[in-house]
């Protein structure tokens, strides 16, 4: 490091036009940074040294089992469609019921609220499980009509049919579309907290600007408050998305099998490898987290325009880093 | 009265929980007139000019706007709510700024400003985006159309928010202070805006503290305290003759304060 030689500092004034020239200061030394590089560094590199040296980690048989294509499908449905299905389901259930929350009609705000009560109850594993033996209780399909009719007319000696349509049970609550529901349920509960709280985060001006110009209240929701609120939904819910990723491992309960989790652990199993399957499933959560990660920044700019938004990245705060670095280096 | 009110306001009384705000204001406002509320904090003139587009429901007495009765309808004898897509029908008439310019951060000034007759009126898009030009260069801000309001000075804001109210074709524009929140050097500019606006022959109401402003532009001065209305009449007269003990009071200390403003630590 050079010291700072006394003329480039500013001279009182009268020299030259009078314009200092740019500060050259020493940087305060940062200690702690340097000593916080040499303890990382050292944990690093025992990491590094078990993941290459340790031959019980099979690194071929790692990465020949992500890529079978029994996993390669579980992956592309049960946990790349699993998690936008019901990723989507939830985002439109939840909005809806965040608005219902908030709504003038007490009804809506107690069914909004009952809802989220029972679906967040309720773990995830436990709803698959039971969406999975749903079909039990209308082994002849599920008969979609008018509640009780049938008994009403009962009553009064006469015979009605109160059925206007059947659907088969087991089609609607198993395999991936009741796996997708299941979650989309569950999910819906927790988007409805995270749009309230969107919607209320927007300012009660914006509201009334949008009233006095004689905006209804939907025109005002769906132009004016959900479009802000969603610079604020949107960070959360790209953590449930992920959430969503992971959780779609739970898919077995059901049972679903066509999911990676799912087909890793049975090639695991089969081949006395357990340990080289885990490894190979948490490289794809890694890989597809990323991926969630990027479309989440990209979201946030999207909906932080006229906001001079600040999308706060890991690699933005490292490059920073870097240049401090750099310059204290000098 | 020779011409009928384009604002009818008849015993208006408005509580906030125990606190009564508003206790029994009478104001006829006719068409192409402007009028100023003036009054101390907590006079209740914001409250007055919010209970006029129904931002705030009234508790009592009745206010017609352009011959009809605001938030309710009147059938033989009794008053009926009127829902809400009526009440916001009645809104349009009426076009309002806010202290705060309440634009919408996420849309720019033209947007903002297309907004309202895109979606409530039916305009088409080239129809409001053409009008809404001429509106900004109105306001002098043709060159600030694709800006944000982030990215805009108060005083723009405000302007953009006028433009903002025009674009709805208002019958009656209200303005609640509406250089409250500025820097004391962009106050001029949105005054001259609202100075053009009435010289067009716009109904305007505006609350504001802007003596000068009242005494020059309005054409008749409504002064309030305590929730009511404690003096009116034209306006050279109440600033410059006030009859009042109160209007009297309220006047000498707003000079008071913009002598300080002039002679910096005098």
């Amino acid at each position: 490091m050079s010291s700072t030689p006394a003329s480039t500092l500013p001279g009182p004034a009268g020299e030259g036009d009078g314009r200092p020239g740019p500060i050259h200061a020493v940087p305060v030394r940062r200690p702690a940074v340097w000593v916080s590089v040499v303890i990382t560094t050292i944990v690093v590199l025992m990491v590094a040294d078990v993941l290459v040296t340790n031959k019980n980690i099979h690194w071929p048989f790692v990465f020949q089992a992500m890529i079978q294509s029994p996993v390669i499908r579980g992956l592309l449905l049960g946990t790349l469609l699993g998690t936008v299905g019901s990723m989507a389901l939830g985002v439109v259930l939840g909005i809806t019921l965040g608005v219902m929350r908030l709504s003038d009609n007490w009804v809506l705000r107690w069914v909004s609220w009952v809802y989220v009560w029972f679906f967040r109850a309720i773990p995830r594993y436990v709803l698959l499980s039971t969406m999975g033996v749903l079909g039990y209780l209308w082994p002849k399909g599920l008969e979609v009509g008018v509640p009780f009719l049938h008994q009403v007319a009962g009553w009064f000696g006469g015979e009605l049919d109160p059925y206007i349509t059947t659907v088969n049970a087991n089609h609607l609550f198993v395999g991936l579309l009741g796996g997708i529901l299941g979650l989309g349920l569950s999910e819906g509960a927790y988007m409805a907290e995270i749009a309230r709280a969107g919607i209320l985060s927007v300012d009660q001006g914006q509201h009334e600007a949008a009233h006095a110009l004689g905006m209804s209240k939907s025109t005002t929701m769906r132009r004016i408050v959900l479009p802000q609120a969603m610079r604020v939904i949107v960070p959360p819910t790209g953590n449930e998305a992920v959430g969503m990723l992971k959780d779609t491992s739970l898919l077995v309960a059901l049972p679903v099998t066509a999911e990676m989790f799912y087909q890793l652990s049975a090639i695991g199993n089969r081949e006395f490898e357990p340990f080289a399957i885990s490894v190979a499933a948490i490289l794809w959560y890694l890989i597809l987290g990323s991926v969630f990660m990027a479309v989440q920044a990209w979201l946030e700019r999207r909906y932080g325009r006229g906001f001079g938004s600040r999308t706060a990245t890991e690699w933005g705060a490292a490059a920073r880093v870097l240049g401090r670095l750099n310059a204290g280096a000098r | 009265m020779s011409t009928p009110s384009l604002v009818h306001a008849v015993n208006v009384h408005k509580s906030f929980g125990r606190n009564e705000v508003l206790k029994g204001i009478d104001l006829d406002v006719s068409s192409g007139e402007v009028v100023c509320l003036l009054g101390p904090s907590g006079s209740g003139k914001t409250t007055f000019l919010r209970c006029i587009n129904q931002l705030e429901k009234i508790d009592g007495g009745r206010i017609w706007v352009d011959g009809e009765l605001a938030g309710y309808v009147e059938k033989n004898g009794r008053l009926y709510t009127l829902p809400d897509k009526a009440i916001a029908a009645q809104r349009r008439e009426i076009g309002m700024v806010f202290q705060r310019f309440n634009l919408f951060p996420h849309k720019t000034a033209l947007e903002n400003v297309t907004e309202a007759p895109t979606k409530v009126k039916g305009q088409s898009r080239a129809e409001a985006t053409k009008r809404a030009h001429e509106l900004l260069e109105r306001v002098g801000l043709a060159e600030r159309a694709d800006h944000y309001p982030a990215q805009l000075s108060g005083g723009q804001q405000q302007r953009v928010a006028i433009a903002r109210a025009l674009a709805m074709d208002p019958k009656l524009m209200l303005f609640d202070e509406p250089t409250s929140a500025l820097d004391p050097e962009l106050v001029g500019e949105v005054l001259r805006v609202m100075r053009e606006l009435a010289d067009a022959g716009m109904t305007m109401i505006v609350v504001t503290h802007e003596v000068a402003f009242a005494r020059d532009v309005a054409d008749r001065v409504v002064f309030m305290d305590g929730g009511v209305v404690v003096e009116e009449g034209p306006a050279a007269q109440v600033i410059r003759n006030p009859e009042h003990e109160r209007t009297r009071a309220f006047l000498s200390r707003i000079r008071s304060q913009e002598e300080q403003h002039e002679v910096p630590g005098a």
